[in-house]
């Protein structure tokens, strides 16, 4: 992957390997969590906390809707549960499930997709999740989290663990650019956190459209446009507070996300903005269509999720 | 006002009546549907409250209290004329059903003491219970997962991606009974998605199949005395049952999966009850 490269950023790990490195890491720290996994382990990387906690680890075989109800069971019995799969079948085939039983009871269930976005590449659009965040955004009071580099992921893993009550996070395939080379501690879940300073416009973003952004503003820099970059790990509930200082200081919103533009990131910045602080916004994410197979960068170009694309949305943004 | 009941709780025949009686005039109350499919599992509920859950009203949450998911969440009305008789709540809570601000809404509400998990969408509670199984075999607790189904949730694929999981891993834990009425919102299961032969495909999946007559005290009684039915197997009660049983104009009449009983209606039913043996 060349993202970052331009600005010096070095590639890490991706988001998945390192929620799975995590969450084996905290299961001591954790003594009631425990795991089920839709026959998918190798991928979401839940299988490296199955083979430390073997009697901690489920997987439920190839069957969402039962494994997501399983979860909210096991939280009924006063287990932290983690359910995890791509996150096009978690959050598509469950849907109900996590409505009724993770959703409307509040119960203690971290859902944690996989293979978010087009950037998985090769396996096509049935296997990409690029509604998930709207999905899981309807649930009433569901976290919904998208780390950007697998720095941020581990310390939200942590986050996610802390937090009593119903979480959705979403990871990707493949290793993205180190943003938090310092290490992310500091991140709490709800607050944005400024990645670049800048007084002219700002463009908001989330998982790997967070290099691209910077990426974007880098380019825009030396064209005399000063960006701040927010990464908005957080998609809920969102950093209100963020978005209208952004609005109010720098007059332009650029949103970047890897998924659908309805229902995402982008949607709900805009209505934080109508409501409180209106200002010209544009928008980066997939327009109204499904994806095909490729090589991750190819599709991320062809679908318009590029630094060039993000350069252009700022500029409109600022006409 | 439904008056409060004073039956001993150690008849269940005469507890499942005081059920029906409160499930009645609650429907009626609301102007709700799902009449048919209370009636068909009072004398269950009047068992499985009546001794059979290792549960206490004063400590609804205990952690480790016996669980019962009605997943059938649209006879809510039965179970928490059930609940109310056991003492988990005042029985004066059951004149506001379906009324805003109570917390006893239509189908199954977690918020309801004495109420494990909320219902309503079909084909979810073998699931919760298998969740609930599983973490007591896990941690080696004793508390069991009992989960009543519909015929009709039958249908649902979730209810039998349960009952593979449930079978593979042994969760002897788990008791589901289904309350085999017959009828479904459209119409008879045989005519809808014929379900037979049941007790083969459930013992495919490999759980231990009873069968009983549901409205049979004697029969519900031996059945919920012996569990697991065989070590190191969930436990299925196919439980036959009649929809609208007790009312001589509501058995096996799929009207009364929807209709009100009117006040005309109620008195009769309520009378019924009271002649019956
Ligand atoms: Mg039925």
């Amino acid at each position: 992957m060349n993202i970052g490269k331009s600005i010096g950023l070095e590639l890490g790990q991706s988001t998945r390997f390192a929620f799975g490195e995590e969450l084996a890491a905290l299961g001591d720290v954790f003594p009631t969590l425990v795991v089920v996994d839709g026959d998918v382990g190798n991928s979401t990387r839940t299988e490296v906390f199955g083979k430390k906690y073997p009697e901690r680890f489920f997987n439920a075989g190839i069957a969402e809707s039962n494994m997501v109800s399983m979860a909210a069971g096991l939280a009924l019995s006063g287990h932290i549960s983690v359910a995890s799969s791509f996150a096009a079948f978690l959050t598509c085939n469950a849907y109900d499930q996590i409505r009724m039983g993770v959703g409307f009871p509040h119960a203690n269930v971290k859902l944690v997709g996989s293979h978010c976005g087009i950037s998985i590449g090769e396996d096509g659009p049935s296997q990409m999740g690029i509604e998930d965040l709207a999905l899981m955004s309807s649930i009433p009071q569901m976290v919904v989290l998208a780390p950007c580099d697998g720095v941020s992921t581990r310390a939200l893993t942590r986050k996610m663990l802390e937090y009593v009550g119903p979480v959705y996070m979403r990871t990707g395939r493949p290793d993205v650019p180190v943003i938090y080379k310092d290490g992310a501690a500091a991140l709490e879940i709800g607050t944005a956190n400024r990645v670049r300073e800048g007084k002219d416009a700002t463009i908001i973003a989330c998982g790997l459209m967070v290099a691209i952004a910077l990426e974007a503003a880098a380019e825009l820099a030396k064209r005399g446009v000063e960006c701040r970059v927010l990464d908005m790990h957080t998609v809920k509930p969102i950093d209100r507070a963020a978005i209208v200082a952004a609005a109010r200081e720098t007059g332009a919103i650029v949103t970047a996300e890897e998924h659908l533009l309805d229902g995402g990131l982008g949607s709900a910045v805009a209505r934080v903005v109508t409501e409180e602080a209106p200002c010209k916004m544009a928008f980066v994410g997939v327009r109204d269509t499904y994806a095909e197979s490729g090589k991750p960068e190819e599709l991320l170009a062809k679908y318009g999720l590029t630094t060039a694309e993000v350069v252009a949305a700022v500029e409109r943004a600022k006409r | 006002m439904i008056p409060n009941s004073s039956v001993p709780a150690s008849n269940p025949s005469a507890v499942a009546r005081s059920i029906r009686k409160s499930l009645l005039r609650m429907v009626h109350h609301a102007n709700a549907s799902h009449v048919g499919g209370g009636l068909s599992i009072a004398d269950v509920l009047a068992h499985l409250y009546g001794g059979v859950l290792r549960v206490d009203p004063s400590r609804p949450n205990d952690p480790e209290r016996d669980r019962l998911i009605l997943s059938k969440g649209h006879t809510a009305a039965a179970l928490y004329a059930t609940l109310a008789e056991r003492g988990f709540f005042p029985s004066e809570w059951l004149d506001h059903y379906g009324e805003e601000h109570s917390p006893l809404t239509g189908h199954t509400n977690h918020l309801v003491p004495g109420v494990d998990a909320s219902t309503g969408a079909l084909g979810h509670g073998l699931s919760l219970g298998c969740g609930i199984a599983l973490a007591m075999q896990r941690d080696r607790r004793p508390a069991r997962a009992f989960v009543v189904l519909s015929d009709g949730e039958l249908d649902e694929g979730s209810t039998w991606e349960a009952a593979l999981f449930a079978g593979h891993h042994q969760l002897e834990g788990l008791i589901a009974i289904v309350d085999y009425n017959q009828i479904q919102s459209f119409g008879n299961v045989c005519e809808i998605l014929d379900l037979e032969p049941l007790a083969d495909k459930w013992r495919a999946f490999r759980w231990q199949v009873v069968e009983i007559d549901g409205h049979d005290h004697d029969q519900i009684a031996g059945a919920l005395a012996r569990l697991p039915a065989k070590a190191g197997s969930p436990t299925v009660i196919l439980a036959r049952t009649v929809k609208g049983k007790g009312v001589s104009f509501m058995e096996g009449e799929l009207l009364w999966h929807y209709r009100s009983p009117d006040g005309a209606q109620l008195e009769r039913a309520l009378r019924e009850l009271d002649d019956s043996p």
